[in-house]
This record gives structure tokens, C-alpha cells and sequence, in this order.
């Protein structure tokens, strides 16, 4: 849907916001875009709207070139920006249907109707934009960003400064929008956000993607998962015969922790597991309970970015 | 052309003005009568006839002048600064329509409120002077033409300008000067020859004067002169735009 090819941008300052990006987003997907602030996230999008010029580089939106079939390409995408702007005195109907018109729409007052009720803007319609809480502008945003169709969304941030609720309300319009066929692409700082949406993620630093993959696929290659063992009697050491294992004494000595990640081992690792509680069973070593643990998004993410510094 | 888009804006700026009715149309009207009663009622009553017209008629033209190059100026200015200063200009960067349709929409809106002022500012002034206009055509013409190019410049100024101080530098220091001297109050005649030379380095003498001349027939300079006067703005105004959207200058990084 979107192909982004060896995309670089370096600002009138000397600053390098992107370099060498190469990105293809899929028909009806949500991909999400992480990484800290100043990474490139914002400038990515931009380039890819048509807010930014590239340095390099050039950008497909359903096969239409985004400088030279411009308007091709611009129709098919809304934008809901990181900042919240918004003319502070006309009402939200008004903003709304502006921006229908804006990406040369013709008047469809339902459609209008549909968006603004769909995100609980319908009571708000005579409302100008100035007396809005900033939860229900970042509403008009996206109100403003669907008015006209878009096959493509582009969020910026879209929960940043929301409360749970809201975000929780607005996870559910993504969904639903997604459902109805658009490509969604999203900017977070918030990993759970990620981690509850997106079906693939890309992952910025310093302008660069370090990495593009399934979300499953990466919290299963990167996920580091812990086996931790109550011993019904703690332990001083960890017996020579279990040595072939990678365990820890934890909680002095009354639990044994098995580490164990895809990264290293893939596949072997469910084996490993088998063989540890066989071994364990030898040495005479008996738990009480045990449990599991899985990294979330959020720790895969602070370790990448950490890796690639 | 997207047509939709242009008259989407068009129309949205229109209504801002409609919003700010108050800003837009009554207080240029309310100056306009101001610069009549003390310039036409209270002066003028002192000054005999400039060439062969009455002092309250001969200042109408200069005076709608006046308004229309400042209205033009600051409407169109304000248009796109506002969106800009706001951040949602993002929306109109983003949406599929060429720079051309841009400017059509919001020139096309600054320079129709201006014609539409000038147009009340002349009906105001028949309250207070009797006046006819001798060739109404040209008069239109020169109205339409200096409300185009000054919403060009106003639109030009809206984006180079940083902040609300800047906004206001052109229009105080250079277009009021360039109008008060422009011929607007009294005939560059009256000038001693050293200034009336002077005056012919400025552009809104020409401005001025050919729409005198749609009045009564008679002006500082030419009618030839003030047509290619305005023409040449225009077309320098359009280079100008054309170099701001190609370099993306002030518009996009």
C-alpha cells in the first residue's frame, strides 16, 4: 500500500532526521512505528503526507508517486497530526466538513453524521473547537483526518496526553476502522499501545528503521521468557548435575530461575524445559509451584534501542 | 484543477470574515467616513477645486484606494498566517491540491472582501460627496486588478512573516507611507518638482492616479502608465509566489 524506497532527510540545519529508510506497509494492516523522541517518527510521516520534502528517496502510495502524482496519491491518506491545531473558532461540523471539501470531496452530510458519531463528536457538533477538551479536539482530529475516506490513516501520537478511557475508546475506533479495510499506520511513545494493536512494528532510532517485524514474530524471536521454581527447601547452590542449564539461585536460595530466549536457542528451548524438570526430579530438588514470565513489548523495545546505541 | 478544494477554501475564508464582520467591514467603512469628515468636510470646505473637481470628490478614489490596498493586505495576509501560526496548515499541505488552488482559494477570497469593501467605501462616500465615474468599467478593472495584487503581496507577507509583529511591519512601514504619499489626499502637482519627481518612484502614484482617472478623466500620469504599473506588481507578485511554492520557503522543511 505504501512503499518507501532509500527515503533520507537531512534539514536546512545539518540535521539528519532519516536516513536510508525503506519501508513497505501492507494493504489493511496496523503497523507501528516505535521509537524514542527525535528518532524520525514524525518526520517519516511527514515526508510521506507531502509535509516535508525528501532529500532522497521517494515514496509509492498505492503505486502513485507521492511528488509527481501528488494528488493520487494524497487522496488516499488522512493525517491526524501529533500537535493539537485547529482553527479555535469555527465549530466542529464546520472544521469537519472543511476537510472533506479540502481533499475534493463533494458534500455528504451522512457521512459527516457517521464519523462524528462514531467518535462520540455528534453531541459536540455546534460546539467551536476553542470550548473542547484536549481528549475531544485530538477527537476532531481524527473526525477531520476520516472526512474524506481515507484509505490510509496516519496517527501521530494519536493517545498521547488521553486518559485511559479515552485511549482504551479510541484503541476501539482503530480497530474498527481497520476491520472496514483501512491501513492504519501509528506513532507511539506508549509500548501497551503497540503491544495491543498493531499486527506489525517497526522500530526507529536515529533515522534509521532498525527493525520491521510481525508483532507476534518479535515478542517470540525477542521475547525473553522465565521459568521461576519455588523449592519447597531452599538450596545453597545449584547442584553440578543441573550445571548443563542455564539457572540462577534467586530469593535466597528458595527459588531457582530458568531463563530461556528464542533469540539463542529458537526451537530448543521447550525441550530444554522437559530436560530441566527431568533433572531437577534427579537431583532431588522438588518446587511447590511454579510460574512463567514473558517480556513485554516495552522491555524488547528499551533492549533494541539500547543494542543499537 | 480541483475545483472542489478552491471553492472549500474560498468559502471558508469567506466565512471567517462573515464570523469577524465587525473587523472586516464596519471599521474600514468607520475610517473611511472619518478621513471624510475631516478631510472632505473640515479641510476640504478650505480648499478650492483640484483640477476642476471638488476636494471631497477628488480624494474618493485615493481613498478607496487607501482601503482597498491595506484590506487586501491584511486579509490575505492574516489568512494564511493564521493557519499557519495555529498548525493547521498541516491539513492544507497535506490535502491533494497544487500550490495554484491554494492561492486561488485564499487570494480569490482577500481579494473579493476587498472589491466587496471598495464597493461599500464608494457607496459610503456618496453619502458625503456628490461624484460620478466616468468610465466604470476601468474603474472595476483597476479595483478588481489592485485587490488581486495586494492579496498576492498580503498572502506573500502571511508567510514570510514569523510572528504578529512582522504581520504588521509591511503594512505600517511600507504600504501606509507608499499610500499617503501616493497621491491619495492631493495632486503630486501640488508637490514642488524636486518631490514630484521623487513621487514618480512610487508605485501607488500609479495605482492612485489610473483610478482617478476612471473617476473624472484626468490623472497624475498616464492611464497607460497606471495600467502597466499594476501589471507588473502583478506579475512580480506571482513570481513570488510561484518561487515560495516551488522552494517550499517558510511552507514545508
Amino acid at each position: 500500500m505504501i512503499h518507501v524506497e532509500s527515503l533520507s532527510k537531512t534539514y536546512d540545519s545539518g540535521f539528519q532526521a532519516l536516513s536510508d529508510v525503506d519501508l513497505e506497509i501492507r494493504r489493511g494492516e496496523i503497523f507501528a512505528l516505535l521509537g524514542p523522541n527525535g528518532a524520525g517518527k514524525t518526520t517519516l510521516i511527514s515526508v510521506i503526507c507531502g509535509l516535508v520534502n525528501a532529500s532522497r528517496g521517494r515514496v509509492l502510495v498505492d503505486g502513485h508517486d507521492n511528488v509527481r502524482d501528488f494528488r493520487r496519491a494524497r487522496e488516499r491518506i488522512g493525517l491526524v497530526p501529533q500537535e493539537l491545531t485547529s482553527e479555535a473558532f469555527s465549530t466542529v461540523w464546520d472544521t469537519v466538513s472543511f476537510s472533506r471539501g479540502l481533499f475534493g470531496k463533494p458534500k455528504d452530510p451522512r457521512h459527516i453524521e457517521t464519523v462524528l458519531r462514531s467518535l462520540s463528536l455528534w453531541d459536540k457538533r455546534r460546539n467551536r473547537l476553542i470550548t473542547l477538551s484536549g481528549g475531544m479536539k485530538r477527537r476532531v482530529l481524527i473526525a477531520k483526518a476520516l472526512a474524506h475516506e481515507p484509505e490510509i490513516l496516519f496517527l501521530d501520537e494519536p493517545t498521547a496526553g488521553v486518559d485511559v478511557e479515552l485511549r482504551r475508546d479510541m484503541w476501539e475506533v482503530v480497530r474498527g476502522l481497520r476491520d472496514s479495510g483501512v491501513t492504519i499506520i501509528l506513532t507511539t511513545h506508549y509500548i501497551e499501545e503497540a503491544e495491543e494493536m498493531a499486527d506489525r512494528i517497526g522500530v526507529i532510532r536515529g533515522g534509521s528503521l532498525v527493525l520491521v517485524e510481525e508483532k507476534r514474530e518479535l515478542m517470540r524471536k525477542l521475547g525473553r521468557k522465565e521459568l521461576t521454581l519455588h523449592l519447597r527447601e531452599p538450596i545453597t547452590r545449584v547442584p553440578a548435575t543441573l550445571d548443563g542449564h542455564r539457572l540462577t539461585l534467586a530469593d535466597d536460595g528458595h527459588a531457582l530461575v530458568y531463563t530461556y530466549d528464542g533469540r539463542h536457542n529458537g526451537e530448543d528451548d521447550q525441550a530444554g524445559i522437559a530436560e530441566l524438570l527431568a533433572d531437577l526430579d534427579a537431583a532431588g530438588i522438588r518446587f511447590k509451584d511454579l510460574h512463567t514470565r514473558q517480556s513485554s513489548l516495552e522491555e524488547i523495545f528499551v533492549s533494541l534501542v539500547r543494542e543499537t546505541t | 484543477m480541483n475545483l472542489q478544494s478552491v471553492k472549500t477554501i474560498y468559502l471558508a475564508e469567506m466565512a471567517r470574515s462573515l464570523r469577524t464582520v465587525l473587523q472586516s467591514i464596519v471599521s474600514p467603512v468607520i475610517s473611511t467616513s472619518l478621513y471624510f469628515v475631516v478631510f472632505g468636510a473640515a479641510i476640504g470646505t478650505r480648499i478650492s477645486e483640484v483640477e476642476g473637481v471638488s476636494y471631497g470628490a477628488f480624494i474618493v478614489p485615493g481613498l478607496i484606494m487607501l482601503m482597498l490596498l491595506t484590506q487586501s493586505v491584511s486579509n490575505a495576509s492574516f489568512g494564511i498566517f493564521f493557519p499557519r501560526f495555529s498548525g493547521s496548515i498541516y491539513e492544507i499541505l497535506s490535502a491533494p491540491i497544487s500550490y495554484f488552488e491554494v492561492v486561488l482559494g485564499f487570494v480569490g477570497a482577500a481579494a473579493t472582501k476587498s472589491v466587496i469593501l471598495g464597493l461599500i467605501v464608494l457607496g459610503t462616500a456618496s453619502l458625503f460627496v456628490p461624484f460620478s465615474i466616468a468610465h466604470p468599467l476601468v474603474m472595476l478593472l483597476f479595483l478588481v486588478l489592485t485587490a488581486l495584487t495586494f492579496s498576492l503581496l498580503g498572502f506573500i507577507i502571511g508567510i514570510w512573516a514569523d510572528g504578529f509583529e512582522k504581520l504588521q511591519l509591511v503594512p505600517l512601514l511600507v504600504i501606509t507611507p507608499l499610500t499617503f504619499l501616493g497621491g491619495t489626499f492631493y495632486s503630486i502637482d501640488m508637490l514642488p518638482p524636486f518631490w514630484q519627481a521623487v513621487t514618480l518612484a512610487n508605485p501607488v502614484v500609479y495605482l492612485v492616479s489610473g483610478f482617478r482617472w476612471s473617476f473624472y478623466g484626468l490623472g497624475d500620469v498616464s492611464i497607460w502608465a497606471s495600467l502597466g504599473m499594476i501589471a507588473l506588481f502583478l506579475a512580480v507578485s506571482l513570481g513570488v509566489v510561484s518561487w515560495i511554492f516551488r522552494t517550499g520557503y517558510r511552507l514545508k522543511p
